[in-house]
């Protein structure tokens, strides 16, 4: 178990520079996303982190980008920095799948609100990634598309449900990239990649043109290669939207600033009672991740989350619950997919069976099911007061402990097809991480080490609502640490 | 095969959900949807009595915007990416009278 950093673009420079660089005119940004595009050439087939390479679109960008820094205009704080976005962000004029059969082709009408903040603040989009079908997965198996390869190692997964983008930024086909996490979509496969990935607070980030999967659990977050990258980025696209009544109505302290700050006196969290089940090589990491914040002046405190536990429970029901609900508009009558019969009752049932693979049927189905009369109380009811549970024991753990460390995953990358054909055993990847999506706090994943063969560990940091700023000192810190 | 849920439960939350299942998959969602809720049992133990349903994260009430006029999505664009248009509007196959 060694304590290299296992990150494919340890050198590369940091999101700030290039674009410091870039507003200063000493770098262009069109030779910038040349380097991307020619690193997606040679790598691209083999691991299939995209969707749609936008090549054309990210060389116009850039050209703009130069031109703006030329005639002395600012570009903005991502000038030439180049970004890939998960699948399911809606991006004007360009096709958004959600790797699904039923989404193919279809090309929305408007931009996410993060894509006009990420192009407004001089980014380049290089690309829409591959993800599990409507983000319902751990693996990226479960794309219509075919699976993500592990830059790692090939013959592995990139976690999921955002195992392309965080492919992306694994392999150097892009400076960052963007994902979405319901139940842990960034941050295991930030583990399983060896990059940065973040988790805001629910509402910290907007929704808007984020294809919904569960509303309520949920948010956009960065895919980075280091902890300053995803705070700048997190300064970019954080804030309220109008477009999302569900975000948070304030502005978010910077968090570029915040990490600027030692661990000194910060309490961090070792819950006595997480569920078990993290593979020894990964237990190893989080051992020394509290010995290293220890080492910085961090105090270590036990704490309990007794409700952890039944994470996996309520978010089973909850989620599918949402699921069943937002994925009804998929009807064959405003866009995507249509089978033709010869009513329009005919036509749903066809078009839905012939456009959802495997797993989003059964999400659907356990979700009706959970909300489907004379099931209602014993189920998504029970969920629902479960969640209160998970969210007021954190609450009482956070009067004691600043910040709380798990492991990200259970274990390092696993090979395709490992998890076999046992839904269950594919859900317990996110045992740690679904309680926060659950609680609606942020939670990121930092690679701190390798475990078995050499791959990449991600420690877990978990804070309390709108405690990014502690998140992001302690992330610093361990990787810091790692340096 | 279970009293948790049967073949003939999960034949009709397919018709509920709008999906035309196939009768082997009507089988392998049977014996699935059966396996996962009996993991949920866990939580049977727990007492709710008194505990309140959480439903949104991070709670907001009443959240209003100025009452102003806003551009909307244009026509043309959306209808472009429907699957059937006719007079500026989606075009469906008949709502009553086909062989459902």
């Amino acid at each position: 178990m060694s304590a290299s950093k296992p990150t494919a673009a340890t050198n590369t420079p940091t999101a700030a520079a290039i674009a410091a660089a870039v507003r200063a005119g000493t770098t262009k940004a069109a030779d910038l996303v040349e380097q991307h595009l020619a690193t997606i050439a040679a790598r691209e087939p083999e691991i299939h982190a995209f969707n749609h390479v936008m090549a054309d679109q990210a060389r116009a960008a850039a050209a703009a980008v130069d031109a703006q820094a030329s005639k002395g205009h600012d570009p903005g704080p991502l000038a030439g920095v180049t970004v890939a976005l998960k699948d399911n962000m809606c991006t004007r004029g360009i096709p958004t799948t959600c790797s699904s059969k039923i989404l193919d082709g279809w090309k929305p009408p408007y931009d996410a609100t993060v894509v006009q903040a990420l192009q407004q603040a001089g980014a380049i989009i290089v690309g829409k990634t591959n993800l599990d079908e409507f983000a319902m997965g751990s693996s990226t198996e479960n794309s219509a598309f075919g699976p993500t390869r592990n830059p790692h190692d090939t013959s592995r997964v990139p976690g999921g449900s955002s195992g392309g983008s965080a492919a992306a930024v694994a392999a150097g086909f892009s400076q960052f990239s963007l994902g979405s996490d319901t139940g842990g979509s960034i941050r295991q496969p930030a583990a399983l990649c060896g990059v940065v990935g973040v988790k805001p607070t629910y509402g910290y980030v907007s929704r808007y043109g984020l294809v919904a999967f569960a509303s309520s659990l949920d948010q956009i977050g960065p895919f980075t290669n280091t902890v300053e990258d995803a705070a700048l980025v997190l300064d970019v696209i954080g804030g309220h939207d109008p477009h999302d009544s569900t975000s948070i109505p304030q502005a978010h302290p910077s968090l570029t600033q915040a990490i600027q700050q030692d661990v000194k006196g910060l309490r961090i969290g070792r819950i006595t009672d997480l569920p078990e089940g993290a593979d020894p090589d990964v237990q190893e990491r989080l051992e020394a991740a509290f010995d290293a914040l220890k080492a910085a002046g961090a105090t270590i405190v036990d704490v309990q989350v007794p409700a952890f536990t039944f994470g996996l429970t309520a978010y089973y029901l909850i989620a599918p619950a949402e699921a069943s609900s937002n994925l009804a508009r998929y009807d064959g009558v405003r866009y995507g997919l249509r089978v033709e019969a010869a009513d329009t009752d005919a036509m749903y049932g066809a078009t839905r069976a012939a456009g959802f693979g495997d797993e989003v049927k059964r999400r659907i189905m356990l979700g009706t099911y959970a909300l489907s009369a004379g099931y209602y109380d014993a189920y998504y009811g029970k969920a629902l007061k479960v969640r209160r549970l998970i969210h007021d024991d954190f609450e009482r753990a956070y009067q004691q402990a600043d910040v709380l460390l798990t492991p990200t995953s259970p274990t390092v990358a696993f090979k395709f097809g490992a998890k076999g054909d046992n839904p269950f055993s594919m859900y317990l990847c996110d045992t740690y991480t679904i309680p926060t999506n659950l609680a609606g706090h942020p939670g990121m994943s930092v690679p701190f080490g390798t475990g078995a063969e050499g791959l990449p560990v991600g420690v877990q940091i978990l804070a309390g609502t709108l405690q990014e700023p502690t998140m992001f000192r302690v992330a610093a810190a361990l990787e810091r640490s790692m340096s | 095969m279970s009293d948790r849920i049967s073949a003939a439960d999960v034949t009709k939350v397919a018709r509920l959900a709008r999906l035309d299942l196939a009768p082997d998959e009507i089988e392998r969602m049977t014996a699935q949807l059966d396996g996962m809720l009996e993991h949920f049992a866990d939580v049977d133990a727990l007492d709710l009595a008194d505990v309140a349903p959480m439903t949104q994260p991070f709670p907001l009430v009443n959240v209003f915007r100025a009452d102003v006029v806003q551009p909307g999505l244009d026509r043309e664009e959306v209808l472009a990416a429907a699957p059937a248009a006719e007079e500026g509007r989606f075009r469906v196959p008949p709502i009553l009278g086909g062989e459902g």
